[in-house]
C-alpha cells in the first residue's frame, strides 16, 4: 500500500466516525425506552422526571442535544455516564484494556490453533485422514463463541472445576500496577504470578472466543495453501529436488499466508464482537460486558461512548490488515 | 557410455484413460532431442514422468526411465531429490507462473544454488549474479533484488533458463520454453539455450509442438502422438524423408520461410481420426492380454 493510500484511508475516518455517531445517536432516542424510565424508583412524581430529563438534558430538541454532545467529543469529553456516574472516557480506559488483553489472548490462541490444524491438514492432503481434518474444522465453524462459553463453562468451570470461571482476577489478589493493561504489564514487568492468575482467569473467554476463528484461520490457510501448492512455481520447487515440507514451508506458507490475513484478519471484528456476549457469560471486567449494562440500563452517553470505541477499533483493525497484507505481498508493496 | 536418458515402454494412465502408450527414447550426452506433437500428445506428460512430478492420480503402469543408466523409477525419493535442479533441470513453460511470486529474484537462485552446491549467501548471491549475465541480463545486481513482477516475462524466462543450467545438469528438460512469449523474444531464448547447454555441456529434452524450432536447433527428434513415438530420427532425416503419414502432415502444416504461407495445409482430420482408433486399438489388446 502506497502512501498517498493510507492518507486517503487515514482521512476517510472522522467522516465514518460522525456517520457512526449520527445513526446511533438518532437510533437510541428513536427506539422507545430511556435512561430516566431506567432510574426513577417507581411511584416518581412526574415532576421529578421532568426536572430528571432536563438535568441530563434529554428535554432538549435532538438536533440540540448532538450539537452539545459533539462539541463535547472534539474535546475529548465522552461526557458522563448516568447509570455509573463517571466520566465515559474513564470508564473506557478502564475496562477497554481488559477487552484488548482478552482478544489478543484469544487471537493468539486462534492462530496457534488455526496454523497447527492447516499444516496438518495440508501434510495429510490426498490421504482419507485429510476429511476428518477438513470435516473437524466445518463442526468447530459452526459453533458460535457465545455456545463455547457455555459449553466450557459448564464443562471446566462447573463439571470439573479447574479454571476460575468469573472475573478478570481473584478479589483477594492485591493488583499493584500502573496500567489497566494487568496481563502485558505483569509480563513485562516480571511479575509472574500475577500474569499467572490473570491467564486462568481468562483462559476459559479466550478460549471460547477463539475457537471459532481458529477454525477460520484453519480453513483459509489449508484452502490458500493447497491453492499455492498447485500453483506452478510450487510445482517446479519439486522439480529443483526440495523436499514437500521445505516447499510448503518456504515456497508455499508465504504465499498462503497473504490471503489468509486478508480474509482472517478482517473476520477479527468478529471476535470482537464477540466478546460482549463471552465477557458477560464469564462476568469479565471488559467493554463488552458493560455494553450490555449499559443497554440495559439506556445510558445513552455510554452507549454512545462504547459505539465509538468499537468503531475506531474495527477501522484500526481493517487498516492494519491491509498494511500486513501490503508488506506480504510485494505486488502490492510498490504498487 | 550410457545415454543421458532411456525411456522404455513407457506407459502412463490417469484413471481409466492412457496418457503415454509405451513411449521409448533416448537422449545422448550433450545431444538436444526435439519431442514434437499437437498439444495433448503427451509431450508434457513424459517429462513429468522423468521429473516425477506427475499429477497425484497418475500412474506409471509399465516402462522404465533411466538416467545415465541409473533407474529412476527403483529409486529412493532422496536419491531423485540429489539429481533433481542440480543433474536434471527443467525450463517451465509459462515465465509468469513459474517464479515464486513473493521472493527476490536472488533469494530463488540463492536457494538453488545453497541447496545443492552449498554455497554460503554471499557467494551464492555472486554466483546468481555471473548466472544473470551468462543469459543476457544487464545489470545483474539489481535484477536479484527485484521481485518476478518487476521484471518481464522475457526476463524471466532468462532467469528461469539461468536457474535451470545453474548446476551445471547432464539433461534439461525444456517444455516449451519459448511457447509464452512473443516472436522476437523467442528467438533470443532460443539462441539463449543453445549458447548455455554448450557452455554447461547438457544434453536437452526440448518439447515443442513446433517443428520449425526443431529444425533449428534439434539434432534428433522423436514425433508423439497420443502418447506414442509414431517416428524418430536425426532431425535432417526426418524433416527431409518422413516415413509417417502424421510427420508428413505436420511438416506440410508447418510455416516455412521458402514457401509461401497459403501452402500451409491443417493436419487431416480423417488421418488424427485414424491415429485415434490405432491408440484405442492398442489399448484394448494391452488389456486382453494377462498383466
Ligand atoms: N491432471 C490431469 N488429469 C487428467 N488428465 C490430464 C491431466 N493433465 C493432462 N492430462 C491429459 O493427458 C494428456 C497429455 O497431456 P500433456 O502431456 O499435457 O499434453 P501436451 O503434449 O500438450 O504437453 C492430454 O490428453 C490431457 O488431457
Ligand atoms: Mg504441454
Amino acid at each position: 500500500m502506497r502512501w498517498g493510500e493510507i492518507i486517503k484511508r487515514l482521512v476517510l475516518v472522522p467522516p465514518t466516525l460522525f456517520g457512526v455517531a449520527v445513526i446511533v445517536f438518532v437510533l437510541l432516542r428513536v427506539v422507545p425506552g430511556d435512561p430516566i424510565a431506567m432510574m426513577i424508583p417507581p411511584g416518581a412524581s412526574e415532576a421529578d422526571i421532568t426536572r430528571l430529563r432536563a438535568l441530563y438534558g434529554l428535554d432538549q430538541p435532538i438536533l440540540q442535544q448532538f450539537a452539545t454532545w459533539l462539541g463535547q467529543v472534539a474535546s475529548g469529553d465522552l461526557g458522563r455516564s448516568i447509570s455509573v456516574r463517571q466520566g465515559v472516557l474513564d470508564l473506557l480506559l478502564a475496562r477497554l484494556p481488559a477487552t484488548i488483553e482478552l482478544a489478543l489472548l484469544a487471537t493468539v490462541i486462534a492462530v496457534v490453533l488455526g496454523v497447527l490444524v492447516a499444516l496438518a491438514g495440508i501434510l495429510l492432503r490426498g490421504r482419507r485422514a485429510e476429511w476428518a481434518v477438513d470435516g473437524g474444522v466445518g463442526a468447530l465453524l459452526a459453533i458460535p463463541d457465545f455456545l463455547w462459553a457455555l459449553i466450557l463453562l459448564l464443562l471446566f468451570g462447573v463439571l470439573i472445576p479447574w479454571l476460575p470461571i468469573s472475573g478478570r482476577v481473584d478479589p483477594q489478589i492485591d493488583i499493584d500496577l500502573r496500567s489497566n493493561f494487568y496481563l502485558l504489564e505483569s509480563l513485562l514487568t516480571g511479575r509472574f504470578d500475577t500474569a499467572s492468575a490473570l491467564l486462568h482467569h481468562m483462559f476459559l473467554p479466550a478460549l471460547a472466543l477463539a475457537l471459532p476463528f481458529a477454525a477460520l484461520v484453519a480453513r483459509i490457510l489449508k484452502a490458500s495453501l493447497a491453492d499455492a501448492e498447485d500453483q506452478d512455481y510450487a510445482q517446479i520447487a519439486r522439480a529443483r529436488g526440495y523436499s514437500r515440507p521445505a516447499i510448503l514451508l518456504h515456497e508455499v506458507f508465504p504465499n498462503a499466508l497473504i490471503p489468509t490475513v486478508a480474509l482472517g484478519g478482517v473476520q477479527l471484528t468478529l471476535l470482537l464482537g464477540g466478546t460482549v456476549l463471552v465477557e458477560r457469560i464469564f462476568s469479565y471486567e471488559g467493554i463488552g460486558n458493560m455494553a450490555i449494562d449499559a443497554v440495559i440500563n439506556r445510558d445513552f452517553p455510554l452507549i454512545q461512548g462504547l459505539v465509538l470505541t468499537f468503531a475506531v477499533l474495527f477501522i484500526a483493525l481493517n487498516l492494519a490488515v491491509d498494511l500486513v497484507v501490503a508488506l506480504l505481498d510485494p505486488r502490492l508493496r510498490h504498487g | 557410455m550410457n545415454a543421458t536418458l532411456t525411456v522404455e515402454g513407457l506407459k502412463v494412465a490417469i484413471g481409466a484413460a492412457n496418457v503415454l502408450r509405451g513411449v521409448s527414447l533416448e537422449v545422448q550426452p550433450g545431444e538436444v532431442r526435439g519431442l514434437v506433437g499437437e498439444s495433448g500428445a503427451g509431450k508434457s506428460m513424459l517429462g513429468r514422468a522423468v521429473l516425477g512430478l506427475l499429477p497425484a492420480n497418475a500412474t506409471i503402469t509399465s516402462g522404465q526411465i533411466a538416467f545415465e543408466g541409473r533407474d529412476l523409477l527403483a529409486m529412493t525419493e532422496t536419491e531423485r531429490r540429489g539429481l533433481l535442479g542440480r543433474r536434471i533441470a527443467l525450463i517451465p513453460q509459462d515465465p509468469m507462473t513459474s517464479l515464486n511470486p513473493v521472493k527476490r529474484i536472488g533469494a530463488q537462485i540463492g536457494n538453488l544454488l545453497r541447496h545443492h552446491l552449498g554455497l554460503p549467501k554471499r557467494a551464492a548471491l555472486t554466483r546468481a549474479a555471473e548466472l544473470l549475465t551468462e543469459v543476457a541480463i544487464r545489470e545483474p545486481e539489481r535484477v536479484l533484488a527485484l521481485y518476478p513482477h518487476e521484471i518481464s516475462g522475457g526476463m524471466r524466462q532468462r532467469v528461469l533458463i539461468a536457474m535451470a543450467f545453474a548446476c551445471d545438469p547432464a539433461l534439461v528438460i525444456a517444455d516449451e520454453p519459448t511457447t509464452a512469449l512473443d516472436v522476437t523474444v523467442q528467438r533470443q531464448v532460443l539462441q539463449l539455450v543453445e549458447r548455455l547447454r554448450l557452455r554447461h555441456g547438457s544434453a536437452i529434452l526440448f518439447v515443442t509442438h513446433d517443428l520449425g524450432v526443431v529444425a533449428k536447433i534439434c539434432r534428433s527428434m522423436s514425433v508423439l502422438h497420443a502418447g506414442r513415438v509414431l517416428e524418430e530420427g536425426e532431425t535432417a532425416d526426418v524433416l527431409v524423408r518422413p516415413r509417417h503419414a502424421y510427420t508428413r502432415a505436420l511438416l506440410a502444416a508447418t510455416p516455412r520461410a521458402d514457401r509461401p504461407a497459403d501452402a500451409l495445409r491443417p493436419v487431416p482430420p480423417a488421418l488424427i481420426e485414424q491415429l485415434w482408433s490405432e491408440a484405442h486399438r492398442l489399448d484394448r489388446a494391452g488389456e486382453a492380454r494377462p498383466a
